[in-house]
């Protein structure tokens, strides 16, 4: 056998043992989470190998354990959701109100300093998150911000900015110029070319730009954890999972319940608009 | 209008001018944003990294302190502050390598179309959408030694003697958070591999297959020369964002058993000693040691992306 007609064989066995491991170390993990938050622990303990769930055992008692409130005897994931939901829901919508306008002044519009603030906003975001994470820490329990979800938004909202900006600012390029201009005679000004004309256009990216903000709130850890590790009632779900966790008193199939609760919004959000997220995300890659 | 506009021009025109007030109006919110909440901690770090500081100090005076050199001296000077650096460049280059070689085998093993490809791509992206916190947690339940799925599978298939505490020791915990950022990152290279594949034109490599080069050979010469600058540029991305990670690890072994990487000691001098100073100078370190990297990168590939 030649080497060409060797390869031609290799390959595509490779090829589809690849997609198979692919698809079991993604999936998999997945599938393991649902099916173990649906058992009691013992199954667990007892059967740790078991790869499904024999259907007597199967209960949804962990899922209400874990989302009742700490009074009535669960883990209070619900009011963790409902933290989660209002702080990832208003740091997309002030994210996008601010980069929006900035995204089109970037894309279209000249003006003294813009180059400069192109390049800070890139190097600014080189330096690790615990670099900023001390002197916010610092800075917030002095305004009296420490332990309030308003930190946490704020700093969600700057972590998202970059990203989003040139999520936006990519698309925003792709449409014509001449659109603008034409408004322009008109007598259209700059605000209202961007509510009326460029808003409207580039409806789906701000929706996927919007959907990268909120999993980027929705699942971030560490200043939820260094602002309001010491206040429960003000806990993310990320949060409250990763403190449970550590703790040895709550069931691990319990947990696994608050983590399908955590992970179910996010992936749902994400098996909505997957293909413009990526599209979003890879903005200007295809160019090489 | 933008023809009319020239920054050179000393006396520029009504339109010029109205264009930059509107361009300074629309940035002004998120400049002020990233002002306020990035470029002022990021001086004041500096400044906290100079001064000795705890908790406590600043509550009651602010920061008031004379300046000095001891934190900084402490950070470069302590042993374990080496050895987690050194253990922050294992586990960057390796997770590093290992997802961007993984999405790449990804993305070409998903070139050509087959049944159920796009749900197939959908899934892909699960590891790298799905809360880190979630995914942690599963893994360590996977992975745990008592009842975890691999260790009852590892014992009564494999024949392991005794389960093996993957997050426990050295230096398999290195090993295994490296993989599950492996896991967790590959999409990441996969999304841009598929993107950059996708607007490649197929045209000369398939004039090389028909004058019978092999697809190794192919892709070698042809498919591979035209990714360079896309590798290049995720190695950059994930080796900044890996260095700066915090979450993965902390979440799998808190920085235990050999892999307490830098991020994370930062974390635990600032809130187990309230050392606010040691934290602030080390991760000023931290942030000159990555600045140094980017710079001697840029010098060397920098000018070589640009004409690709």
């Amino acid at each position: 056998m030649n080497r060409l007609a060797f390869e031609l064989r290799l390959w595509p066995v490779l090829r589809w043992a690849l997609i198979v491991f692919l698809i079991v170390i993604t999936v998999f993990p997945f599938y393991y989470m649902v099916m173990l938050s649906f058992v009691p622990i013992e199954q667990l303990l007892t059967h740790p190998g078991r790869l499904w769930v024999p259907v007597q055992s199967f209960t949804a008692d962990t899922y209400a354990e874990v989302l009742r409130s700490e009074d009535d005897g669960g883990q209070g994931f619900a009011h963790f959701m409902r933290n989660s939901a209002i702080v990832s829901l208003s740091c997309t919508v002030l994210t996008l109100v601010a980069v929006i306008p900035a995204a089109y002044a970037v894309s279209r519009l000249r003006f003294r300093g813009r180059d400069t603030i192109g390049a800070m906003f890139l190097a600014v975001y080189m330096f690790p998150a615990i670099v900023i994470a001390i002197p916010l820490f610092v800075g917030f329990t002095k305004v009296g911000l420490g332990a309030s979800l308003v930190g946490l938004v704020l700093v969600y909202i700057a972590l998202t900015l970059p990203v989003s900006v040139h999520m936006l600012r990519s698309y925003f390029e792709t449409i014509p110029e001449s659109i603008d201009e034409a408004a322009k005679i008109d007598g259209a000004s700059r605000w209202m070319i961007l509510r009326r004309i460029t808003v409207p256009l580039a409806m789906p990216t701000i929706m996927s730009t919007a959907l990268y903000i909120f999993m980027i709130a929705w699942n971030e850890l560490l200043f939820a954890l260094l602002f309001l590790v010491t206040d429960r009632d003000s806990w993310t779900v990320s949060l409250g999972l990763t403190q449970l966790a550590n703790g040895i008193e709550v069931s691990k199939t319990v947990l696994m319940a608050g983590s399908v609760l955590l992970t179910v919004p996010v992936v749902l959000l994400y098996g909505l608009a997957e293909r413009a997220l990526t599209e979003g995300l890879t903005a200007g890659a295809d160019k090489g | 209008m933008t023809t009319t506009a020239s920054p050179v021009k000393p006396r520029r025109s009504l339109s010029a001018r109205r264009e930059g007030r509107d361009g300074l109006v629309m940035i002004a919110p998120t400049a002020l944003i990233v002002v306020v909440i990035i470029v002022v901690p990021i001086i004041w770090n500096v400044v906290l990294a100079f001064q000795d500081t705890s908790l406590k100090t600043i509550a009651e005076h602010g920061v008031t302190g004379s300046p000095t050199l001891d934190n900084v001296l402490a950070v470069v000077t302590a042993p374990s502050f080496w050895s987690s650096l050194w253990t922050t460049i294992i586990y960057s280059v390796g997770a590093t390598a290992g997802s961007v070689a993984l999405g790449l085998a990804a993305a070409l093993a998903f070139r050509r179309p087959f049944r159920g490809r796009g749900l197939v791509r959908t899934f892909m992206l699960l590891p790298y959408v799905a809360p880190v916190v979630a995914v942690a947690f599963v893994w360590k339940v996977l992975l745990n030694p008592q009842y975890g799925l691999l260790n009852a599978w590892g014992t009564s298939f494999l024949g392991w003697n005794a389960p093996i505490d993957f997050l426990g020791q050295r230096p398999l915990a290195l090993m295994t958070v490296i993989f599950f950022d492996i896991w967790r990152y590959f999409p990441f290279a996969f999304m841009f591999f598929t993107a950059r594949i996708l607007a490649m034109p197929n045209e000369i490599e398939e004039a090389a297959r028909v004058d019978g080069a092999t697809p190794s050979q192919a892709f070698r010469h042809i498919v591979f020369p035209q990714l360079v600058t896309t590798i290049a540029l995720l190695c950059l991305l994930r080796l900044i964002m890996t260095f700066n990670k915090f979450d993965d690890v902390y979440l799998l072994t808190g920085g235990t058993a050999g892999t307490e990487i830098a991020p994370v000691r930062v974390y635990d001098q600032l809130t187990g000693n309230l050392d606010i100073g040691g934290a602030a100078a080390n991760a000023l370190v931290l942030a000159v040691i990555l600045a140094v990297f980017l710079t001697v990168y840029m010098r060397f590939f920098g000018r070589k992306g640009q004409d690709a």
